[in-house]
């Protein structure tokens, strides 16, 4: 069978009649049901097949919110550094727009030392140690560029190909499109960090007009890891297993006497959730984790630590989860404040990820699970290659939002290793190779898990939706 | 790619002359005959129209020069392409559309390979039967005006007929072979009416009354009796407000809180008057621009002030303004018209016929409204309570009468020499002296860079931050005695120099050592002036329009202190603003003026500004434009409304007339003190339309300019109106005029989707060619109609609809009917489908006796769970709960942040309302069993219902029946009371050996059980409640 075909009549039920009867008209109405599945709603997080075979099969998307400041972390710009205090060339500034700049800035060289690492003599700073270590195992971009420049629309840009809320999210497709692999957990599991929420609050992680079954759950460290799963106080497992019991008889009678296949889907999906009060908080409690492993990645179980949101990500893609995505705010380094400033602030802030993120790629490849899962890291934009406005007097450095040039890597799952990939120019205001797009680089995301991007699509107000708009082209030289 | 397709066509000319023709072969398509909207529409909209349709930016094929092969329209399609067409009538054989669909050579097939669609066998059957007949077109269902339909006649002894609905029903019915579902029992008819009608279920008086009602007309009665109820507006402003994207918030990163639900009870209260569909198009659309516009009609056009605000650091205002208007565009032509008109922002729509500069001439008309993406949201109407409202009143008459006097009085002969010679200075500007500040004078707070020129003119060069402040310490002119005003002069801004609003200003006058007298504390990052700035009164503007008031500039520096002064569609003229000290201050030597012109807004900084100030007893005031050119005339040329315009601003600014002012002043300030009880954010006209140039926006980047457009509607739905140069009025008439093909088609079909699951169009959201075709088309057609003719009364169609006979039928589906009909688009059944998110916590409460009859006011916020997050940039998404009965009012009232919805709702498919919603999703999911097992409001619910079976008198089968009856409606079937009976007794067992179990689960959160209750009873109920509140059949209308 056509893989897009099947794709769509594993979707949910009513959708795909949607889609048929949108698709040619109401002149068949009668004849287009498949009698095949008119008895049972399938379940719309089974399993599916790509279009293709594919390496990936999971994600763990590290989301940077505010977006870290690529040229003291990763692109080493030496002319930059030679030239810093100097006036930024006019050239640079012409006919564009910045957050908080106007005038004409100090180019600001970074404060960082550089090296190579790994055998493929991956560029890095002093500011992310553990990194150096797992050199070999990224792919670097260089040439990443997007078109919004404020945070919120930036971040909804590059999680859901729109500027503006209300399409669905890289994870709500990835799972509208495979399933899970674990119909006991959610198949898209958001975590967050620092207590902020995204840029793009909730539509960062939604499920636009896709059903809402493929929305990111968000799970929390603390109180219920996913709302609502545990049982009210006074009522044990027994006594809500005979209180289901009940339920369910009666709906077995409803389901005869009326015979509404959903009533079937609503017991199933009540078992379903009986089986998640255990299944989740399982996988969400970290503590039978070994010391070893705990300190590998620098998790305390009961924090709410991207450490531990690292830790979890790894148990969760164990267990099949999809697509989990870690969102880390705090990256925002304006130095407005020591904390936000790249001398000691992105020191302090580095420490709190790069240990952890270390530990989860060496963690997968232990576990031989690198190869199928797919690590993405990156904020929302770049930051620019000059000082702040704001704070142009004060003795914290920073840098202001910057839409065309950054740096993004990926790991595992189908991409090169140890392999850098684009290039800007000697003082990073411009991409001058391999220039790839925000939907090219989810054009390829989707490729590597097994789809061509501008078929995985969704008939919502009259017209396919694709995560990348009209847009998009895979960037092969990354895939392995 | 146009290259490739003239080499097909070229290719194609000579396999036709070398006789390789392909015949096909498929067998004629049986159906009678063709309908081309029906039946060939969706196949060449489907396939073609994406490279073949409207946008003639990059069509493909055709003739070398002639713009593309068009197949949207018969002439395109029929045109002579050197000797051969797309589509020759009465020959498929002839025509390439039909041999390019077919041909197996696979680089010549149409639609290309990588579109990755093929046309099916039946499909191009049907196109071939179609050139066969003709190949005629139509135009497209949707476009066509709506005429009344002759209802079918059917066989009114095999089937039942309650009114025009069934005809058309039944007639399909007949056509399938299918039969109709007998009546639905009464108990269930009593749910699904209340349900559908008011969104909770009946009370169980009401239930017994109508069950045991053998009278004529019972259920029409009970109809009636629920469409009387206030519920009923509650339960339908819900669809209403997701069309309006209304939210309790501003949307984007930091999704500041906003203050906009009086437009959610002005929703409520129209629903509930029965107010006009027409009258309630208009009032949202365009009421501020009714004559006299009455409060409500204002507060109606917060409709389109649901957009989106945003105020994250370093945002272009512009930029999000534009996105505003976007989505009022998109927003109107989805809710009105059915119509996605976003395809057209970037280019001309692929598949309907609407221009890119179609989309801006639309957005023309709502490009001069005043909003402009500010964070104080103005213009905002502030609302009073009636009795606020008849003080204001009282008040207002009593100062407009004083002023009447006072102008009275002012206009009589003696008082002329001097009014002219008050005329005459006003001109001259006289007594007015220009500061020329040091550059040492000036602090930018942002420390941007600026210049002064020698008549004292500052020009800041760069603004870096938001909360811009400047700051003017300088020196008097020379010789001043006494300071008794000041005075901002802004030139006209440039082309490119952003609008400008000020916030506030603040005026000091230091003696001597400025060290000694001024003292700043230092309070988080905000220096504060320890010593209050002097009183300013009597301002006085060259344009002040009526919600960017310059008096609102002068009252203090307060905390997040956003309105002010600004001058909305007029920023390419100079302007001044004077203020009047309220008590002049002497001068001494060394004196210097402290003047800081706050403008808090972002991006709002004033580029250009100079500043006077004087010491004539009585400064004149800045003149404002209007009067300006009244001034010049001679007195004799003067109209009498510019005479009394003149009298009425020398009264204000008459130094004679200081008595009456006192007084006045007085009586304002009685006024003023009265404090809203709440603020709407509106639509406001800038005058004149303002500067705002509409451009087509290429590629919609509102950056990238094109050419410049007027207002204008769409042409494929107006022929024959007269449209020329509309205004949002004019729009809103338009969307609801007789003539407009798509209104009443679209509303019709939303109330049958609320009532029936899907609607007739099961695309409710699309009606152009890319939309579904309507499953009973002349039905549509005649609730359209009669929508209209009873003057867009909205109940009258509910009823027509809940009244008929398809409506009434029992929900049971067989296996067979299920496989023919999952959808039951043929309505040989009773509706039956899951519950909105509202309607299942609503119900929950409802049936506990814990829901609040509360209507209106403030939005609450009841019990969610606490996550410790904020917002990105903003405040905390943590609410602190409400107290007392707004812990339980109905879900229409919860707060709703757009960045946060409340997540039990929003599990439930509860949209976000960051956009227009026109149709929610209905899934089933274990998350969703997880909130109404769970969820603490679930498990109180639970609670309360359990001791209201608990308090019954009676066996324990009564009381088990009595839960059963409240949640579902009807008595429990033998089955379900002994599955009941026997859980109730197992629980009971259980909890008497776990007392600490049972009083958690009898008593958190609700509280303690009654007095002297047995504990393991009512835990056992709270269970048995809580077992109920999760049937299937709660979910449902059955």
């Amino acid at each position: 069978m056509n893989p897009l075909l099947e794709n769509i009549q594993n979707a949910t039920r009513r959708h795909f009649i949607k889609q048929t009867f949108a698709g040619i008209g109401g002149f068949a109405l009668g004849s287009l049901v498949n009698p095949a599945s008119a008895s049972d709603l399938p379940n719309p997080l089974a399993p599916k097949k790509p279009h293709f075979p594919a390496k990936a099969k999971r994600v763990i998307y590290l989301h940077l919110t505010g977006s870290p400041p690529n040229l003291d972390m990763y692109d080493y710009k030496p002319e930059l550094v030679k030239r810093d205090g100097q006036d930024c060339p006019s050239v640079f500034l012409e006919g564009k727009r910045f957050a908080f700049t106007s005038g004409t800035p100090k180019l600001l060289g970074t404060r960082r030392a550089f090296k190579q690492y790994g055998k493929s003599g991956m560029w890095m700073s002093d500011a992310i140690p553990h990194l150096h270590e797992v050199a070999d195992e990224l792919c670097m971009i260089h040439s990443m560029n997007t078109d919004q420049f404020n945070h919120a629309p930036a971040e909804l840009f590059t999680l859901t190909g729109s500027p503006r809320a209300g399409r669905p999210s890289l994870g709500s497709w990835a799972t509208y499109g495979l399933g899970s692999l674990n119909e006991d957990l959610p198949g898209f599991i958001v975590l967050i960090s620092s207590g902020v929420q995204p840029n793009g609050g909730k539509a960062s992680f939604g499920s636009g007009f896709l059903p809402s079954v493929y929305q990111g759950v968000q799970c929390r460290s603390a109180g219920d890891p996913v709302l609502y799963v545990s049982d009210p106080k006074g009522m044990d497992r027994d006594t809500r297993r005979l209180s289901l019991d009940a339920i369910q008889e009666i709906n077995e009678l409803h389901a005869d006497e009326y015979g509404h296949p959903e009533t079937r889907t609503r017991i199933s999906q009540y078992e379903l959730a009986y089986r998640m009060q255990i299944s989740v908080p399982e996988v969400m409690d970290i503590s039978g984790e070994s010391a070893k492993m705990l300190e590998a990645y620098g998790a305390v179980p009961g924090a709410s630590s991207f450490a531990n949101n690292c830790l979890l990500a790894r148990r969760l893609v164990e267990k099949g989860t999809r697509f989990v995505q870690l969102f880390y705010w705090g990256w925002d380094f304006h130095g407005t404040r020591t904390d936000n400033g790249i001398q000691k602030g992105l020191t302090d802030k580095c420490a709190t990820v790069d240990k952890p993120i270390a530990a989860l790629i060496k963690d997968l490849k232990q576990r031989g699970l690198l190869d199928e899962t797919l690590i993405i890291c990156g904020g929302e934009f770049g930051r620019t290659p000059f000082r702040e406005g704001r704070t142009a007097a004060s003795n914290v450095l920073g840098r202001d939002h910057y839409p065309d040039c950054f740096t993004m890597w990926m790991a595992g799952g189908g991409v090169k290793k140890g392999f850098n990939y684009g290039a800007t120019d000697e003082l990073s205001f411009t991409v001058t190779e391999d220039k790839v797009h925000i939907h090219d680089f989810q054009a390829t995301i989707m490729h590597l898990l097994g789809f061509d991007h501008e078929r995985l699509t969704y008939r919502f107000q009259g017209r396919d939706f694709r995560l990348t708009d009209v847009h998009g082209h895979v960037v092969k030289e990354l895939l392995a | 790619m146009r290259n490739i397709h003239d080499y097909i066509w070229h290719r194609r000319a000579i396999i036709r002359n070398l006789g390789l023709a392909v015949v096909c072969s498929f067998p004629l398509q049986l159906r009678a005959e063709i309908d081309f909207n029906r039946d060939i529409r969706p196949i060449l909209s489907e396939n073609c129209f994406l490279c073949h349709g409207p946008d003639e930016e990059d069509r493909k094929g055709g003739r070398r020069g002639s713009g593309g092969l068009r197949l949207d329209t018969e002439e395109g399609a029929k045109a002579d392409l050197d000797g051969y067409a797309a589509l020759v009538p009465g020959e498929p054989d002839e025509s390439e559309l039909l041999f390019l669909v077919t041909t197996d050579y696979d680089d010549e097939r149409m639609p290309p390979a990588e579109h990755g669609k093929a046309l099916s066998e039946e499909q191009i059957a049907l196109l071939r039967q179609w050139i066969l007949e003709g190949g005629e077109y139509d135009r497209h269902w949707s476009y066509k005006r709506i005429e009344r339909p002759e209802a079918p006649e059917v066989d009114e002894n095999s089937f039942v007929v309650r009114n025009e609905i069934d005809r058309f029903v039944v007639d399909r019915l007949v056509s399938e072979k299918l039969a109709q579902s007998p009546e639905a029992d009464r108990y269930a008819l009593a749910r699904r009416v209340a349900m559908d009608l008011t969104g909770l279920p009946p009370y169980p008086s009401e239930v017994e009354a109508f069950v045991a009602d053998e009278k004529p007309g019972a259920y029409e009665r009970y109809v009636e009796l629920q469409l009387k109820k206030p519920g009923y507006g509650e339960h339908w402003a819900r669809m209403w407000l997701d069309l309006a994207r209304y939210a309790d918030s501003a949307g984007y990163a930091d999704d500041p809180l906003r203050e906009i639900w009086g437009f959610r009870d002005y929703v409520i209260r129209s629903f509930n008057e029965n107010k006009p569909f027409d009258q309630f198009t208009i009032e949202q659309i365009a009421g501020d621009l009714l004559g006299e516009p009455k409060i409500d009609q204002l507060v109606a056009t917060a409709f389109h002030r649901n957009t989106q605000t945003n105020s994250e650091g370093g945002t272009d205002d512009e930029e999000f303004r534009n996105e505003a208007v976007v989505d009022r565009v998109n927003t109107t032509m989805s809710v009105w018209m059915g119509t996605t008109m976003a395809c057209a922002q970037c280019h001309t729509h692929k598949y309907d016929p609407i221009t890119q500069k179609e989309y801006f001439e639309m957005f023309a008309i709502f490009n001069s409204t005043a909003d402009e993406d500010r964070k104080d949201e103005a213009p905002i109407l502030e609302l009073f309570s009636d009795e606020q409202n008849r003080k204001r009143k009282a008040l207002e008459e009593s100062i407009a009468e004083e002023w009447r006097t006072l102008e009275a009085e002012l206009s009589k002969k003696e008082h002329r020499t001097r009014r002219l010679e008050w005329e005459k200075r006003l001109i001259s500007g006289e007594g007015w002296q220009p500061l020329v500040p040091l550059e040492s004078d000036v602090q930018i707070r942002s420390k941007g860079k600026f210049s002064i020129d020698d008549e004292g003119i500052v020009e800041v060069h760069e603004n870096l931050r938001p909360n811009e402040q400047y700051t003017i310490t300088s020196d008097f002119p020379e010789g001043m005695k006494s300071l008794s005003g000041i005075k901002l002069e802004i030139p006209a801004l440039e082309d490119g120099d952003p609008p400008w609003s000020l916030t506030e200003i603040e005026v000091r006058v230091v003696h001597g050592e400025l060290s000694e007298k001024v003292v700043e504390e230092s309070k988080g990052n905000e220096k504060k002036k320890a010593d209050p700035p002097l009183k300013l009164v009597n301002a006085s503007a060259t344009f002040d329009s009526p919600h960017t008031k310059v008096a609102s500039a002068h009252d203090g520096m307060r905390a997040n202190h956003t309105r002010g002064w600004s001058v909305p569609g007029r920023f390419d003229e100079d302007h001044e603003a004077s203020f009047e000290l309220k008590k002049p201050v002497a001068l001494s030597k060394g004196s210097k003026i402290e003047i800081v012109l706050g403008q808090v807004e972002f991006n709002r900084p004033i580029k250009r500004f100079r500043l006077w100030v004087s010491e004539e007893e009585k400064p004149l005031p800045a003149v404002p434009i209007l009067l300006a050119s009244t001034l010049e005339k001679p007195e004799r040329k003067r109209s009498r409304q510019e005479k009394a315009a003149l009298i009425s601003f020398f009264a204000r600014h008459d130094s004679e007339s200081r008595e009456s002012h006192r007084a006045i002043a007085e009586e304002k300030a009685k006024y003023d003190a009265v404090e809203a009880m709440t603020t709407v954010p509106i639509m406001a006209e800038v005058p004149e339309s303002g500067i705002r140039k509409t451009h087509v926006q290429l590629r919609g980047s509102f950056l990238d300019k094109g050419e410049v457009v007027g207002r204008g509607l769409p042409s494929a739905f107006t022929e024959g109106a007269g449209t020329d140069d509309p205004d949002r009025l004019a729009l809103a008439r338009w969307l609801v005029d007789r003539e407009n093909p798509l209104t009443a088609r679209v509303i019709a079909n939303r109330y049958w989707e609320a009532i029936f699951g899907v609607g007739i169009v099961g695309t409710s959201e699309e009606f152009g060619s890319q939309g579904e075709a309507p499953s009973h088309p002349e039905l549509l057609d005649w609730l359209a109609i009669e929508l209209l003719e009873s003057g867009w009364d909205l109940k009258y169609l509910l009823k027509l609809i809940v009244n008929s006979a398809t409506y009434r039928q029992s929900s049971v589906v067989t296996e067979e009917m299920y496989r023919k009909d999952p959808e039951n688009r043929f309505l040989a059944r009773g509706p039956r489908f899951r519950i909105s998110a509202e309607m299942i916590r609503d119900q929950a409460l409802f049936v506990s006796d814990l829901l609040s009859p509360k209507m209106y006011g403030p939005s609450v916020n009841p019990p969610q769970p606490e996550m410790g997050l904020k917002a990105a940039f903003g405040s905390e998404t943590d609410w602190e709960t409400s107290e007392g009965e707004d812990r339980y009012r109905r879900g229409i009232y919860t707060s709703w942040r757009r960045s946060n919805p409340y997540p039990s709702m929003a599990t439930f498919d509860a949209p976000n309302r960051e956009v227009c919603m026109v149709r929610r999703e209905r899934t089933n999911t274990p998350l969703q069993a997880l909130v109404t097992l769970n969820d603490p409001v679930y498990i109180e619910a639970a609670q309360a219902l359990g001791r209201r079976m608990a308090s019954v008198g009676g066996s324990t089968a009564k009381k088990a029946a009595l839960g059963f009856q409240l949640c579902l409606t009807r008595p429990p079937s033998v089955q379900e009371k002994e599955t009941l009976l026997r859980l109730y007794e197992s629980l009971k067992r259980r909890y008497s050996d776990d007392l600490k179990a049972a009083v958690d689960m009898a008593s958190d959160p609700i509280g303690p059980v009654p007095e002297g209750g047995d504990v393991a009873e009512y835990a056992a109920w709270t269970v048995v409640a809580n077992a109920l509140l999760n049937l299937d059949e709660m979910f449902l209308k059955r």
